[in-house]
């Protein structure tokens, strides 16, 4: 327990959990659709400013855990409710709760229908995205990694588009199918190390085939959730059905616990497998950024296009996480956030649009630059920042992700640059056609550009959008200790075991 | 004062009894009396939940194991009655009979946990049997194909057939001990010299209880059965019996027949092929009872992985998973007695829509569905997580793996139907009427459901320690 540092008082992280929860039992009594949406903007503007504590009392010099909290919870099995805080999740954190009430925003006059049901799934998947990333016990992390699923589910099923059956129990059916072998992995970890407590599971001296074993199981559940080429197939259909709100959250925040499980459970906890594995995953990202790339240069639909462009963006946070050096780590978690920030906005914008056009279709969406000055400027950033424009967030973190690939294998990297190359095609020809299209546009002049609260919901995104592509250093400051402990660890075990090696030889 | 649970259940009994004479039967008689005496039970279960007794010449014990059980069974027997108290399926006439012979199947539930002698046991299990085979024929025959009547002979075949295997393995164990205690025959064979009639012995009489449990090659009679009978006897067909069931393989799992290792991978096995089998039937059915059906086959091979490990820890397990399990079904059947307008079979397309329908119950079929799929926080998450864990613990691995691949196909068809509950349209169906007390059970068995899977440490320690008393 000296990896934690516990938090006397007030319990924040608990309160940051269980507050949207408590906050979305009113709901289930006070049905009104106007007290639904402020009452929802409170509790989750609520959270946001609670949680920026969080910012001030975090301690950037020490790689502990903390405001951490720990109690017992079924003692007969060792599982506690523990939850700690460190550099790796605390930018997710804040991400998470400060997305949240511009989601709310953005659901203002989108979500028509059943506006306190809406509300409700809001909440209770805020409690669990914040719990995923603050949880220190693994039965705690795998409750609210798979609860999840739930309020997930009823986003996309009950309020999405016209295919949202089938887009709604695929992403259900895969995310769950590649979880059970993690509960598996999870208890063998448990009988092996003889706790749930993540930290006292890391650095073990596991034998190679049971870290395989483990790592393949981990690496199964989360590469589907951020999603990895090959299994990136839930993600279109999901994003394309799901309402804007679904889609901010799934774009911002559920792709990153697939990156976040890599970093927090993969690398430490399985170092062994990791180093032996890590080549097959990096060639796996290359083919996800050209794939992705290729793949959204050829959508017509502005949905799906951006959900294609995630899957090429995370290819590159799976390569900096797997490049395995300091550059390519802290620019992957930096490419987390910045992916969070922009892809989040893009769907706002293409969710806007959709208010006003009730489509998403390229097609019909062409010449709107004339009529939405106002949009397109945000979206020109946005998409700018999307494939890494200089002065943008997404430049520093691709920049740092290419430089530790570069570090570790040249042709790696040489393989991983078209994918730059590509985002810019996409995203510009997207650009192109919204912003002035050709000479077949259709009628756009019923269109009306963006009212104060959609420009009140755009502008922090587009803050951070600069903040962090021309002042990234305060970012990168709160992971950078975390992320360098974790990576002397590996490199330290990696010696051990070399000298093992010789010692058997 | 001792057996007050099962005094109150005879006098329940008798009281139908009575008002089955008269002439014109009052169907709104029968439930009150039906309701009130289901409760009563529930309420002398708990109040006699410490006592401690052994009665009837040693052949019947009142212990905290059998006690723990009657407040189970006493809880889930009070929500059945009142959420199933419109018995939609079930002929006015025969109300008063049709309670009569449920309150004397519980009755035989009862005894049976508290049953410590085989001949006590055989008695109990076929009052309660019995009873129960009379339930499923009392349907009335509105379609004209009499399935009640098939599914009725079904199960009374099936059963008599396993009883018959039971009582032969019965006759086995006296012949080899000389006795028909169970402690004796334990003491006894605990001595040493083991024939290996003794395993033969155990594996009968536990197949009288794997066809109770319906564990995989003793599961025939499940899906005819289950959509055969109303709505309400399936209900009750597939939660309180399994009580039973796992109370006496626990209580025969501790005879020691010196074939440990057998017996374990004999229990694997079955538990294996009842998931398989149960879950891959399940994904093509049309009826939801059926589907439940095939669902609670596998879920019965999921309680034979807790039993695997044979010790206290697995059996505490064992108890919390099937204590969940039956909350989870008796979700579910609230919702399908309820959504059926005339006691009907349903299929799953009759829940289209069923959250704009009646948002309630879709609600509490879907926190049904969802702990069933083993999805947390729900009670069927931490059922499954225990047992899967103490199996892995008895380093059964590969049976652990295929465990969780199967709660993945599982979870396909348990999301067919809250698919179409949230997301179809309801289209032609009417809306569904729901009393205001049948909602509040239906609330309160959410709340137990998310309870109990939340903070289980309690319940899970409680029956462990119950089930060391055993011993």
């Amino acid at each position: 327990m000296e990896l934690l540092l516990i938090k006397e008082g007030f319990p924040l992280l608990s309160f940051l959990i269980f507050l949207p929860l408590a906050g979305s039992i009113a709901l289930l009594f006070f049905h009104g659709q106007t007290f639904a949406r402020l009452w929802t903007l409170l509790i989750t503007s609520l959270t946001a400013v609670c949680s920026l504590p969080l910012l001030f009392g975090f301690d950037p010099a020490s790689s502990k855990y903390q405001f951490a909290e720990a109690y017992a919870w079924i003692p007969r099995l060792n599982i506690n409710y523990i939850v700690g805080l460190d550099g790796i999740s605390i930018l997710l954190v804040l991400l998470t709760t400060l997305i949240m009430p511009f989601c709310v925003l953005a659901s203002w006059k989108y979500i028509q229908q059943r506006v306190a049901p809406f509300m409700f799934c809001l909440l209770v998947m805020e409690t669990s995205m914040v719990g995923v990333f603050v949880a220190l016990d693994f039965v705690l992390f795998y409750i609210f990694w798979e609860f999840m699923l739930i309020p997930m589910y009823l986003l996309i099923a009950v309020w999405g588009g016209p295919r949202k059956a089938y887009a709604s129990i695929k992403f259900f059916l895969y995310t769950l199918a590649g979880s059970v072998l993690l509960l598996v992995a999870i208890i063998a970890l448990y009988l092996e190390s003889g706790s749930f407590f993540i930290p006292e599971m890391m650095w073990q001296p596991y034998s190679l085939t049971f870290q395989v074993l483990v790592f393949l199981a981990f690496f199964l559940a989360f590469a589907i959730k951020v999603p990895m080429f090959p299994f990136h197939t839930w993600l279109p259909a999901a994003h394309v059905e799901a309402p804007t709100a679904g889609s901010v959250i799934l774009a911002s925040v559920l792709l990153k616990m697939g990156t976040y499980g890599m970093l927090r459970f993969c690398l430490p906890i399985t170092p062994d497998a990791t180093l032996l594995l890590a080549q097959p995953i990096l060639w796996l990202s290359i083919a996800g950024i050209i794939y992705g790339g290729f793949t959204a240069l050829a959508q017509q639909d502005m949905k799906k296009l951006i959900a294609y462009s995630s899957v090429g963006h995370m290819g590159f946070v799976t390569l900096g996480i797997f490049v395995l050096n300091g550059r390519g780590v802290e620019g992957a978690m930096l490419q987390m956030i910045n992916h969070g920030v922009t892809t989040g906005a893009l769907f706002l914008c293409v969710g806007m649009i959709y208010e006003r056009t009730h489509s998403r279709e390229l097609a019909l969406s062409m010449g709107v630059g004339k009529y939405m000055p106002w949009f397109v400027t945000f979206l020109a950033f946005f998409s700018l920042s999307s494939f890494g424009f200089p002065g943008t967030n997404s430049f520093i973190g691709e920049f740092l992700v290419l430089a530790g690939t570069f570090e570790h294998s040249t042709s790696l990297a040489l393989a991983a640059i078209p994918g730059a190359v590509l985002a810019a095609a996409y995203m510009l020809r997207m650009l192109q056609k919204v912003v002035w299209g050709g000479t077949a546009n259709p009628d756009q002049s019923y269109l009306t550009d963006l009212g104060p609260r959609e420009i009140a919901v755009l502008a922090p995104f587009l803050l951070f959008v600069f903040w962090i592509g021309l002042g990234p250093q305060p970012f990168i400051n709160l992971m950078h200790t975390s992320v360098s402990a974790l990576l002397n660890q590996l490199h330290h075990w990696q010696q051990h075991q070399q000298v093992a090696a010789v010692l058997w030889n | 004062m001792v057996i007050l649970p099962e005094l109150v259940l005879a006098a329940g009994a008798l009281a139908l009894f009575l008002v089955s004479l008269g002439k014109t039967p009052s169907a709104r008689t029968a439930k009150s009396v039906a309701v009130v005496f289901g409760l009563a039970t529930f309420a002398a279960a708990l109040f006699t939940f410490q006592s401690q007794d052994i009665l009837f010449y040693g052949a019947y014990a009142v212990d905290s194991y059998s006690q723990l059980f009657k407040a189970l069974i006493g809880f889930s027997l009070a929500l059945l009655l009142i959420f199933g108290q419109n018995l939609k399926g079930i002929r006015l006439d025969v109300r008063p009979e049709y309670y009569l012979f449920l309150l004397l199947s519980v009755l035989g539930l009862m005894m049976l946990v508290s049953s410590v002698e085989l001949i006590a046991i055989f008695i109990s299990l076929e009052l309660s049997s019995f009873a129960l085979y009379l339930l499923v024929p009392m349907r009335d025959d509105r379609t004209g194909s009499r399935v009640q009547m098939e599914a009725g002979i079904k199960y009374i075949l099936f059963g008599v057939m396993a009883t018959g295997f039971m009582l032969y393995g019965m006759s086995l164990l006296y012949g080899l001990t000389g006795t028909t205690y169970l402690k004796e025959i334990v003491a006894f064979l605990a001595k040493g010299s083991l024939q290996p009639t003794v395993l033969v012995a155990v594996l009968l009489v536990l197949i009288g209880f794997f066809y109770k449990l319906a564990v995989f090659p003793l599961h025939f009679w499940v899906p005819d059965v289950y959509q055969g009978a109303s709505n309400e006897t399936a209900g009750f067909i597939a939660t309180l019996p399994k009580f039973g069931a796992v109370a006496l393989l626990i209580r025969f799992l501790s005879v020691p027949t010196n074939h440990v290792q057998f017996l374990t991978e004999l229990m694997a096995v079955l538990a294996l092929c009842s998931m398989f089998y149960g879950n891959l039937s399940a994904l093509v059915q049309k009826d939801i009872k059926r589907m439940l059906g095939f669902s609670g086959i596998a879920h019965a091979g999921f309680v034979l992985l807790g039993l695997l490990a044979l010790d206290h820890d697995g059996y505490g397990v064992a108890i919390y998973y099937i204590a969940g399990y039956v909350l989870m079904n008796l979700a579910c059947f609230l919702v399908i007695s309820n959504v059926s307008q005339a006691g009907e079979n349903l299929r799953i397309e009759d829940f289209n829509g069923l959250y704009k329908r009646q948002p309630v119950l879709a609600f509490v079929l879907a926190v049904g569905l969802f702990g069933l799929a083993g999805i947390p926080p729900f009670v069927g998450f931490m059922g499954k997580f225990m047992i899967l864990t103490s199996a892995l613990r008895a380093e059964h691995l590969v049976v652990v793996c295929l465990a969780a691949i199967n709660t993945a196909i599982a979870l396909y068809y348990y999301l067919s139907v809250v698919k179409a509950a949230y997301t179809a349209e309801p289209g032609e169906l009417p809306q569904v009427e729901a009393h205001p007390v049948i909602q509040l059970t239906g609330v309160v068995l959410v709340l137990v459901i998310i309870l109990l899977g939340a903070l289980p440490a309690r319940f899970i320690d409680f029956a462990s320690s119950v089930a060391q008393t055993l011993h």
